[in-house]
C-alpha cells in the first residue's frame, strides 16, 4: 500500500514508465516527447531514463508517426504515439482509418496491431480551435479501433497501462484541462480496479442517470452534488470506454432511474450521446420516463477562447439537462 | 561468372517473369468469368521490376507493396494457390479472402501487403525498418510504390524519416509514367524523381525498369549499400504497364502508338533475345525452353485455379470476427487485473 496524491498527468507518466519497465518492446514516439518531455510534459524524464531509442523524438509528421508505429507493431513492438493536440490528429487520419483499424480484419486475425495513440483532448484551457477539440466520435465510428477516455488520476494510471497491454490499437483520450487535477490512490496496487472497457458507476442515484467521459466527469460529479442539495438523486457513470461501448451499465442504471442525460464537449450532432441515446431507447423504451437528453457542444468549429465557457457543458447546462429530463 | 551460371540466372529471371505474366493473363479470363470480383490491377509489362527487385531479397528482408502487387507477391514466394484463392475471395487465401487482389498479405514471408491507399504503406515500411534497426537486425525493408505515390505527402514524410533516422529502407519507385490516367508530366512539376529523392539525403539511382538484369544488378547493389550503411536508398525504375490501370479503365488517356512503342521493350522477349545474342541459347533452344516453361507454369496456374474454385468462402456469420481481438474484453489486460 502506497497512498499518494498524484496529478492525472503524472499518473499517465508513471503508467507509461511501468509499462516500459515491464516490456522492453514498449516504445514511445512523437513530436517533442523526448528532450522536451512533451508539450504537456507527460513523457518528462522518460527519454533520460530509457534512452533515445525507446523515447523517440519525431519530426512534425503525424501520418509518418502513426504509420511508423504500425510497422513497428507488425514486428512485435508496442508503440505508443503521442499526438500533441486533438486537432493535430487529422493528418494521421488516413493511417488510423485505413491501416491501423483494418489490418487485423483484413488479414483474418493473422496480424495484430498493439499500439496506442495518445491524444490530449477537450477545451477549457483558453486555447483556440485545433487545440481544444473533441474528435472521439470519428474514431469510435471506425471498426477495428478501441477508444477510451480517462477522467481521474487513478484511472489514467491504470488505463494507459491496460491500453499498452491491449493487443488491439487503442485511441487514448486524455482530458487536458484535468492534467493538473490531483487525487490520492494506492500507486503500488497490484491490479487495476476495473477492466479497460468497463464503465464506472461513480455515484449511486435514483432519479436521473448522468453519463459522460473525460473532462466532463468532474463537472457531472459537481452537478450531482449540487442537485442533491435540491433533493434530486443523480446516478453518475463515467463511461471510460467509447468503443466498445459498455452499454449494459447504462441500461441497468436507466432501468432504475428512468431518465438519462448524456454529456460531452463534442458537438451533440452525431456525437457519442446520439449513439447512446439510440441504444438506450431501443433497450429501455418502456422504462424511460423522458427522452434521452444530450448536453454537448454546438455544431460549430471550436469557438474563440474568450467564449469557450459558453460552449462547454458546465454545471448549469448539465443541471438544465437534468431539469428537462425531470420535467416529463 | 561462368556460362552456366549466366544461363541459370537469366533463365531463372525469365521463367519468373513468364510465370507472373501467365498468372495475370489467367486472372483477366477469370475476371471476365466473374470468378474474380472487385478490382483487378495488372502489372503486365512491369514484370522486370517485380522479379528484378523482389527476387533479389533474402528471406529476412521485408516487402511493403501496392495494389498492383500480384507480381511482387509471386516473386516473394507467396504460394500461387494462396494468392489465387485470395483473388477468388476464398477462406484459404493468403488474407483469408478478406483482402482480395489489392491486399495480398503473408507475414510469414515478411510480405506486408498490397495496399489500396496510394502511399499508405510507406510509413509502415519505415516502421518495419525502425523495428529491424532497434532489434539490430540486418534486414532491409523494400517499399514498392508508383509515381503517383511520389506526389503524396506520405512519401515525403517517409523519405524524410528514413533518411533522418538512418533506416534500412530501399524505396523502389515503380514509375510506369501514369498515376491512373494522369501522365507523369501532368502530376509532377519536376519529373526527375530520383533527383528529388536525392534531396532527402538519400542515395538515388534511375534504372531501366524494362531490363530485368539492370533491375537485378541495381537492386543487388542497393541492398548491399543499405545493409552496410544502414541508410535508405532510392531506385526509380522506369517501366510501363501494357494494360489499362484496372479492368474498368477504358485507357483513353494515352496513344495506342505510345503503348506499341513501349511494347518493343517488353522485358520477356528482350531477355529471350539477350540469351541468343550472348550465345547462351540458339533461337530454337529458346523456343523449346519457353514451351517447356509455359507448360509447367500453366499447370501450376491450373492447379491454383482448381483449388481456389473448390475452396470455401468464409462463413458470413464470421465477418463479425477478427475485427478486434476477442480476448480483449478489458478484464484481464494486465496480470492480476480484475473486473468489478
Amino acid at each position: 500500500m502506497a497512498l499518494e496524491k498524484v496529478t492525472l498527468g503524472k499518473s499517465i507518466t508513471n503508467g507509461l514508465r511501468k509499462a516500459m519497465e515491464a516490456d522492453p518492446k514498449v516504445v514511445l514516439i512523437g513530436e517533442d516527447i523526448g528532450k522536451l518531455g512533451g508539450v504537456f510534459r507527460i513523457t518528462e524524464g522518460l527519454q533520460k531514463d530509457f534512452g533515445e531509442e525507446r523515447v523517440i523524438d519525431s519530426p512534425l509528421a503525424e501520418s509518418g508517426i502513426v504509420g511508423t508505429a504500425v510497422g513497428m507493431a507488425l514486428r512485435g513492438y508496442r508503440p505508443v504515439c503521442e499526438i500533441q493536440f486533438d486537432g493535430f490528429v487529422y493528418p494521421a487520419f488516413d493511417q488510423i482509418v485505413s491501416q491501423v483499424a483494418k489490418m487485423r480484419a483484413r488479414s483474418l486475425g493473422a496480424l495484430k496491431i498493439p499500439m496506442v495513440i495518445r491524444i490530449p483532448f477537450g477545451g477549457g484551457i483558453g486555447s483556440p480551435e485545433h487545440h481544444s477539440e473533441s474528435p472521439e466520435a470519428y474514431f469510435a465510428h471506425t471498426a477495428g479501433l478501441r477508444v477510451v477516455a480517462c477522467s481521474n488520476p487513478e484511472d489514467a494510471h491504470w488505463m494507459i497501462r491496460q491500453a499498452v497491454a491491449c493487443d488491439d490499437p487503442v485511441i487514448f483520450f486524455e482530458p487536458k484541462r484535468r492534467y493538473h487535477d490531483r487525487a490520492e490512490y494506492d500507486t503500488a496496487a497490484a491490479s487495476a480496479p476495473r477492466g479497460l472497457f468497463e464503465a464506472n458507476v461513480i455515484r449511486q442515484g435514483t432519479d436521473v442517470t448522468l453519463v459522460g467521459y473525460g473532462p466532463v466527469v468532474k463537472t457531472m460529479i459537481e452537478s450531482a452534488a449540487a442537485a442533491e442539495a435540491e433533493g434530486t438523486s443523480i446516478e453518475v457513470i463515467d463511461l471510460r470506454s467509447l468503443s466498445p461501448l459498455p452499454i449494459d451499465t447504462i441500461v441497468s442504471s436507466v432501468r432504475k432511474t428512468g431518465r438519462l442525460v448524456v454529456v460531452h464537449e463534442a458537438s451533440s450532432f452525431l456525437g457519442m450521446a446520439s449513439e447512446i441515446s439510440a441504444q438506450v431507447t431501443e433497450q429501455c423504451f418502456y422504462e424511460l420516463e423522458a427522452p434521452v437528453i444530450r448536453v454537448g457542444g454546438a455544431n460549430i468549429p471550436y469557438p474563440p477562447s474568450r467564449m469557450e465557457e459558453e460552449f462547454l457543458p458546465d454545471l448549469d447546462r448539465i443541471l438544465d439537462g437534468v431539469d428537462r429530463a425531470l420535467a416529463y | 561468372m561462368t556460362r552456366e551460371l549466366f544461363l541459370e540466372l537469366f533463365t531463372g529471371l525469365l521463367r519468373e517473369m513468364i510465370r507472373i505474366r501467365r498468372f495475370e493473363e489467367k486472372c483477366v479470363e477469370l475476371y471476365s468469368a466473374t470468378k474474380i470480383r472487385g478490382f483487378l490491377h495488372l502489372c503486365i509489362g512491369e514484370e522486370a521490376v517485380a522479379v528484378g527487385v523482389v527476387g533479389a531479397l533474402s528471406e529476412d528482408d521485408a516487402v511493403v507493396s501496392t495494389y498492383r502487387e500480384h507480381g511482387h507477391a509471386l516473386a516473394r514466394g507467396v504460394p500461387m494457390p494462396s494468392i489465387m484463392a485470395e483473388m477468388f475471395g476464398k477462406a484459404t487465401g493468403c488474407s483469408g479472402g478478406r483482402g482480395g487482389s489489392m491486399h495480398l498479405f503473408d507475414a510469414s514471408r515478411r510480405f506486408y501487403g498490397g495496399n489500396a491507399i496510394v502511399a499508405g504503406g510507406m510509413p509502415v515500411a519505415v516502421g518495419l525498418a525502425l523495428a529491424d534497426h532497434l532489434s539490430d537486425d540486418r534486414a532491409v525493408t523494400v517499399c514498392l510504390f508508383g509515381d503517383g505515390a511520389f506526389a503524396e505527402g506520405e512519401f515525403h514524410e517517409s523519405a524524410n524519416l528514413a533518411a533522418l533516422w538512418n533506416l534500412p529502407v530501399l524505396f523502389c519507385c515503380e514509375n510506369n509514367r501514369y498515376a491512373m490516367g494522369t501522365a507523369l508530366a501532368r502530376e509532377h512539376a519536376s519529373t526527375d524523381l530520383a533527383m528529388r529523392a536525392a534531396a532527402y539525403g538519400m542515395v538515388a539511382w534511375t534504372v531501366d525498369g524494362m531490363d530485368v538484369i539492370a533491375v537485378r544488378e541495381a537492386t543487388d547493389r542497393a541492398l548491399e549499400y543499405v545493409r552496410d550503411s544502414g541508410k535508405p536508398c532510392f531506385l526509380e525504375l522506369r517501366t510501363y504497364r501494357f494494360r489499362a490501370h484496372s479492368m474498368y479503365d477504358p485507357d483513353r488517356y494515352r496513344d495506342k502508338s505510345e503503348i506499341a512503342t513501349w511494347k518493343k521493350s517488353d522485358p520477356i522477349p528482350a531477355l529471350e533475345a539477350k540469351l541468343v545474342s550472348d550465345g547462351l541459347m540458339t533461337p530454337a533452344e529458346v523456343e523449346r525452353w519457353r514451351a517447356g516453361v509455359e507448360a509447367e507454369v500453366d499447370a501450376e496456374i491450373a492447379a491454383a485455379v482448381e483449388s481456389a474454385d473448390a475452396a470455401p468462402l468464409e462463413p458470413v456469420e464470421d465477418l463479425l470476427r477478427h475485427v478486434t481481438t476477442e480476448a480483449a474484453d478489458g478484464v484481464a489486460l494486465l496480470a492480476g487485473g480484475r473486473s468489478t
